[in-house]
């Protein structure tokens, strides 16, 4: 039977990465997941619009709750992101009643009611707790044998750890590397893999922001991996589409491609790199289409 | 149980340079990583450079990396790195300078401290018997005085470590997380007579805008101060002030707007929003991946995605600000 979550992709996915949400639903297709997509629900406010206006963004997040939570569903994003707002939004108002209170008082203007009891799950989480790895394993039709794969989880997926529930139950700082493995492709390891892509303060502070993307697709491509894969398309904003601005402030070249989650599991299960979108980044990902098509 | 500790090792009178040793060694159970620091020092190899004092969390001596992240060692159970068979990789806490081995030269640590101006500032005579506040003005702060300055934030703050990369000098750089928890704690007494001047100094380049919400801070304080959350804290109370002049509140304000007009954020216009719709030295350099973005993204971009039913959302911004400032009266 198939899997059916409460779907929301993010801004990113249905902007500035649009790949990200084409090769999602591809893959979603070929793993029998039925998405269906919010189109009422808000941005999560990024970790910014909280910073003016606390309450505003956990009433967005509790409204979007509140439609999973009508559809009987839990709720699946495919942004790293989304997943640390969303998080810390509903482990507030779960573990604070009269704020949870207030905050439905908001969304009564709207007619809606969030009970505190949805689960919010990125992609690579339900990858692996949902659908399990050994059944990824068995729809791989194309085992990714020659490809090194750097993991990039992206800080909101990974801390606060408490908040997003990673624990020695969950190892959920190590889901990337199992998913890499059961495509079949090899795991770097590397030290920036868990660290921050710059992007949070490209506007205010563009040196620093580009040095950070750029320290880590270097050290990674020292560490022999022939492309990054990350599950945040805020990450990718900064590994991919800024690269060539990274490697001027690094004054090295980089040439390092960056794949979406979904776009390394659908190679490795045999949908064509142009359905995946693989021609639609800033780096160019040929050298992996190619390494994938020998496999 | 067996385990090897494998420790960075750095003496600025050996010609060695930076160099790996590996003790293996049977410890006890209950063993913290600085009991079998200890051990090592006392027992297999004297010249082991290292500092701590209390060995009970409490003096923040001890403050090192233990398997790639800050940590005081006298906190940090080998059983709970994984005990039997473990290597355990033992380094000096980072983005300071080394003296020897395990211990750092705290020195731009403490110059960040005192730049942020630790102390009470007030205007006005102190009253003639002590300030008298109430408990619930000084609870929010209790956290950020639970700080033993260990450096652990420092330690790991990811934007510190990209600055000292690009081979910034110390004084040139972020404050980080232990200097501005510290600030929160002076421009959140209800007795500091300076809150306004001090939020308009860290909203200058340095400051609290230059945090990029990676959480590390948060995660490593073995105190629970969670610096990042103060940073945050900070930036709402500098808008509050009327400290609006700079980019990061551009910024945020631009993401706003971005979601009430259609539910979602919009990208391609943040920068130019941020930094000034004529601010050409600053809009030329981001123009080759504004170009390439249009490219990839396409139709995607020019003409942004809405939510279905934005206005709902917009009504719901306007129910929550009309609450906020109702509230405020």
């Amino acid at each position: 039977m198939a899997l059916r979550y409460a779907y929301w992709p993010g801004c990113v996915a249905k902007g500035g990465c649009p790949e990200l949400y084409e090769s999602m639903a591809a893959v979603a297709e070929v793993l029998d997941i039925e998405l269906i997509e919010l189109h009422e629900a808000s941005c999560t406010g990024f970790g910014v619009l909280s910073e003016q206006n606390p309450e505003l963004a956990d009433t967005l997040n509790c409204r979007t709750f509140s439609m999973a939570e009508k559809l009987g569903l839990p709720l699946l994003n495919i942004c790293s992101t989304c997943q640390g707002v969303m998080s810390a939004a509903n482990y507030k108002v779960q573990h604070d009643q009269a704020y949870l209170d207030r905050i439905n008082g908001n969304l009564a203007e709207e007619g809606l009611h969030y009970s505190g009891n949805v689960t919010v799950k990125n992609f690579l989480w339900a990858l692996v707790e949902d659908i399990g790895l050994d059944v990824l394993r068995s729809k791989v039709k194309r085992p990714l044998h020659d490809l090194w794969m750097a993991p990039f989880y992206g800080c909101y997926i990974l801390r606060p750890s408490q908040k997003l529930g990673i624990d020695a139950d969950k190892p959920r700082d190590t889901y990337l590397e199992q998913v890499i493995e059961a495509c079949g492709a090899s795991p770097v390891d590397y030290y920036g893999k868990t660290k921050c892509c710059g992007f949070p303060i490209v506007t205010m502070n563009r040196v620093n922001s580009l040095s950070m993307a750029g320290d880590h697709l270097l050290e990674a491509k020292g560490k022999g991996a022939d492309a990054m894969v990350t599950p945040c398309p805020l990450c990718h904003l900064n590994l991919d589409s800024q690269q060539p601005a990274a490697a001027g402030i690094k004054h090295q070249a980089i040439g390092l491609p960056v794949l979406h989650l979904p776009q390394l599991v659908g190679l490795a299960l045999g949908i064509s790199p142009k359905e995946l979108r693989l021609n639609r980044h800033v780096v160019s990902a040929e050298a992996v289409v190619m390494k994938a098509a020998t496999a | 149980m067996q385990i090897t500790l494998n420790v960075r090792r750095f003496n600025p009178e050996d010609q060695r340079g930076v160099h790996w040793q590996a003790y293996e060694m049977d410890v006890p159970e209950h063993f913290t990583v600085l009991d079998a620091l200890m051990q090592v020092r006392e027992e297999i190899d004297g010249t082991l450079g290292m500092r701590c004092s209390c060995r009970s969390a409490i003096c923040g001596s001890c403050a090192m990396r233990i398997n790639g992240h800050a940590k005081l060692a006298c906190k940090t159970r080998i059983i709970a790195l994984g005990g039997e068979g473990q290597e355990i990789i033992v380094e000096p806490a980072g983005n300071m300078p080394v003296i020897k081995d395990l211990i750092a030269d705290m020195t731009p640590f403490w110059d960040k401290i005192r730049a942020v101006e630790p102390y009470l500032q007030t205007d006005n005579p102190p009253p003639p018997r002590e300030y008298r506040v109430p408990d619930e003005a000084m609870e929010h702060l209790t956290g950020v005085m639970a700080c033993i300055m260990c450096g652990a934030c420092v330690s790991d703050c990811t934007v510190l470590e990209a600055e000292l990369k690009l081979g910034k000098p110390y004084n040139e750089t972020f404050l980080a997380p232990a200097a501005l928890a510290k600030a929160y704690r002076f421009v959140g007494d209800p007795r500091d007579e300076h809150q306004k001047e001090r939020l308009e100094k860290l909203s200058e380049p340095h400051g609290i805008y230059d945090c990029t919400h990676c959480y590390e801070c948060v995660e490593v304080c073995p105190k629970d101060v969670a610096p990042m959350d103060r940073i945050i804290k900070m930036r709402e109370m500098a808008v509050e002030n009327g400290i609006t002049n700079n980019t990061g509140v551009r910024h945020a304000k631009a993401a706003a707007d971005s979601i009430k007009a259609s539910g979602r954020n919009y990208e391609l216009t943040f920068y130019p929003k941020s930094v000034g719709m004529f601010n050409v030295r600053e809009l030329i350099p981001v123009m080759p991946t504004g170009v390439s973005l249009m490219k990839k993204a396409g139709t995607h971009l020019i003409m942004p995605h809405k939510a279905k039913n934005a206005d709902r959302i917009k009504k719901m911004f306007e129910t929550v600000e009309k609450r906020k400032k109702k509230e405020a009266r």
